[in-house]
């Protein structure tokens, strides 16, 4: 079955057509990728999965409801989760308080609670801190820089500390933007083995927007190329490797 | 020297206040102040009442400009507010002040939301604008709505009664300021270790991203503005109560941008900031002013050419803290703090 999918999806700013007409449908426990040139569309499609942008055509289900309509937040409650291509991170926070914060949508502590703090606030901290320390940064290998304020890190650690953010979201589905990019071979090959480990152990979909071939053809079982704001093929990645509107695409065509 | 100091639950890593030593230093720190106003003179104890009472409004200002992000010129109309709210419903209606404390609150924080719903629509400067034109627009009425504010002659208050006992010297109400600002920090300090916190600090670094993580910005916006002018509120209420008399010139522009500076001299965002902020603001002129008297006994001239240099002197101490430690003195304080955890041995 399908967790989500968009259908007809069309979005433009002004004169600018930026998609037109794009439909997908993502399975439930795949890693779907979407790949295509700079500058096609893909970080827009997961903008208007995420709520971020409304499209001006075309619908986004999710879990057999749509959605098009909610606003971000609702999507984020929902089970939608994010990471980005430049990281967003709240620079002023530490490492914890930045995991922590993904889980917003599923605690009920108000201002008032907030304000006393014990009692019902300080259980819920307490449970979110062991649920935070014992799922996901010991998962992620993060131990050491939990207590460190985030503008501090390198950037490799940087990406895996919003991955863990996503994670906290408890999420249904995970929208991946470029999360190797700019990366060594050794921090892709963890953040690939990472995203492999969600997959298989957690059972998270997720929807990845990647420039890394090697990478996108090793760990998705489908992807979806974008150029100029359409959907040019769709299948397995072998299917996809082949196809000459792909070829095209990316290496250009000979001139007679 | 902190050695060996392991947590083995969460809760004790959580604490404020996490290792013995610090609990030690806040129990003597809450001594001194139980002590102080027996050993302090009228003029002392003034000045910490007055201290105290910035101290609410800044720990205000802070959670709206400093965690959340939300720039505004307009607190001093806030504190305003909750001073006119107080003696309005002291003079007219004859409540008592414990229960016009809170109504002082809810009132600045009932403007406060109607100041801050173009937060929807507007961010930054044109936002510190809106809350500018919320300054001026409660000063104005502060000085022409004569029926209900008094006009330029202000409102005369009682001292206020608690149980039929008077507060009505610098001594007795010392203990009205410190309780309710022990209350303020606390529950300030409270709400950071909670999602509400981290959401204000989440909308400030960054707020398309906020919004992505589940947060309902204009709610959060909305919350940091009613909380921050509630704090404004009592700030006022307490203020009133203590110089038994507001007139419109009490909250001016610059009584706005005072608490601005108060915030940033302090540290942006943090809690021990504002009162940091607060004390220096309060106490550094007064510490000018004093030595201008010393040096004025010497020679009598001084004082007319020393006076203006005050002002400058202020104003050049703020900017070497802003070029030294732009996070602040709770920055300051942490960085002494490290120091000294391994001192004597540094290395």
């Amino acid at each position: 079955m399908a967790i989500l999918s968009v259908e007809d999806l069309s979005l433009s700013f002004g004169g600018l057509k930026v998609l037109s007409e794009v439909g997908f449908a993502v399975e439930d426990g795949d890693i779907f990728a979407i790949i295509g040139p700079n500058g096609a569309g893909k970080t827009s499609i997961l903008n208007c999965i995420g709520g971020f942008y409304r499209p001006q055509k075309g619908k986004v289900i999710f879990e057999g409801s749509d959605i098009t309509r909610r606003s971000p937040d609702r999507r984020a409650a929902l089970g939608l989760a994010r990471t980005f291509q430049n990281i967003a991170l709240y620079r002023g926070m530490t490492v914890l308080d930045n995991i922590k914060l993904g889980a917003h949508a599923h605690l009920h502590t108000g201002l008032l609670k907030g304000l006393l703090y014990w009692g019902p606030a300080a259980r819920e901290e307490m449970a979110l801190r062991q649920e935070v320390e014992e799922d996901i940064i010991d998962f992620l290998e993060i131990e050491a820089i939990r207590k460190l304020p985030v503008a501090s890190l390198a950037y490799g650690l940087q990406k895996r500390v919003e991955l863990a953010r996503a994670l906290a979201m408890r999420p249904k589905v995970l929208l991946m933007d470029e999360p190797v990019a700019g990366m060594n071979a050794e921090e892709t090959e963890d953040m690939a083995r990472f995203i492999l480990d969600i997959k298989e152990e957690r059972g998270i979909t997720i929807v990845i927007i990647e420039h890394d071939m090697n990478v996108i053809m090793d760990i998705s079982d489908r992807v979806s190329v974008i150029n100029f704001g359409q959907k040019i093929a769709e299948g397995t990645p072998d299917e996809v490797q082949a196809h000459p509107e792909v070829i095209k695409a990316y290496l250009g065509e000979k001139r007679d | 020297m902190r050695i060996g100091d392991y947590k083995v639950s969460y809760g004790a890593d959580e604490a404020v206040f996490r290792t013995g030593t610090v609990r030690v230093w806040m129990i003597v720190l809450f001594l001194a102040m139980a002590v102080f106003p027996f050993w302090a003179g009228d003029y002392l104890l003034y000045m910490a009442n007055l201290t105290g009472i910035a101290i609410v409004a800044a720990v205000g200002l802070n959670i709206l400009t400093g965690a959340a992000g939300q720039i505004s010129l307009g607190h001093a109309a806030f504190v305003g507010i909750g001073a006119y709210t107080s003696a309005i419903l002291i003079t007219k209606l004859g409540l008592p002040f414990i229960i016009c404390l809170p109504l002082s609150g809810l009132s600045a924080a009932l403007f406060g939301v109607i100041v801050g719903a173009p937060s929807m629509r507007m961010k930054g400067l044109y936002l510190c604008i809106a809350t500018l034109a919320a300054q001026v627009i409660f000063e104005y009425l502060f000085k022409n709505w004569e029926s209900l504010t008094g006009g330029i002659r202000g409102i005369n208050v009682p001292a206020p009664t608690i149980f039929g006992f008077e507060f009505n010297n610098e001594f007795r109400f010392y203990f009205i300021t410190v309780p309710v600002v022990i209350i303020v920090v606390t529950a300030a300090r409270n709400l950071f270790r909670t999602r509400v916190g981290r959401a204000f600090i989440a909308i400030r670094d960054r707020d398309f991203s906020a919004q992505l993580m589940g947060i309902n910005l204009f709610r959060y916006k909305l919350y940091a503005f009613a909380l921050s002018s509630f704090l404004a509120g009592v700030a006022g209420c307490l203020w009133v109560n203590f110089i038994k008399i507001v007139t419109p010139e009490h909250f001016p522009l610059h009584e706005s941008i005072r608490y601005l500076a108060m915030i940033i001299v302090g540290g942006l965002g943090s809690v021990l900031g504002s009162i940091f902020g607060a004390i220096f603001m309060t106490i550094i002129p007064e510490v000018l002013k004093s030595m201008l008297n010393i040096v004025s006994a010497f020679s009598p001239d001084a004082m007319a050419y020393l006076s203006p240099l005050q002002t400058v002197v202020f104003g050049l101490l703020i900017v070497v803290f802003l070029v030294f430690e732009p996070h602040g003195l709770a920055e300051m304080w942490r960085r002494v703090k490290d120091y000294f955890r391994l001192w004597p041995f540094e290395h």
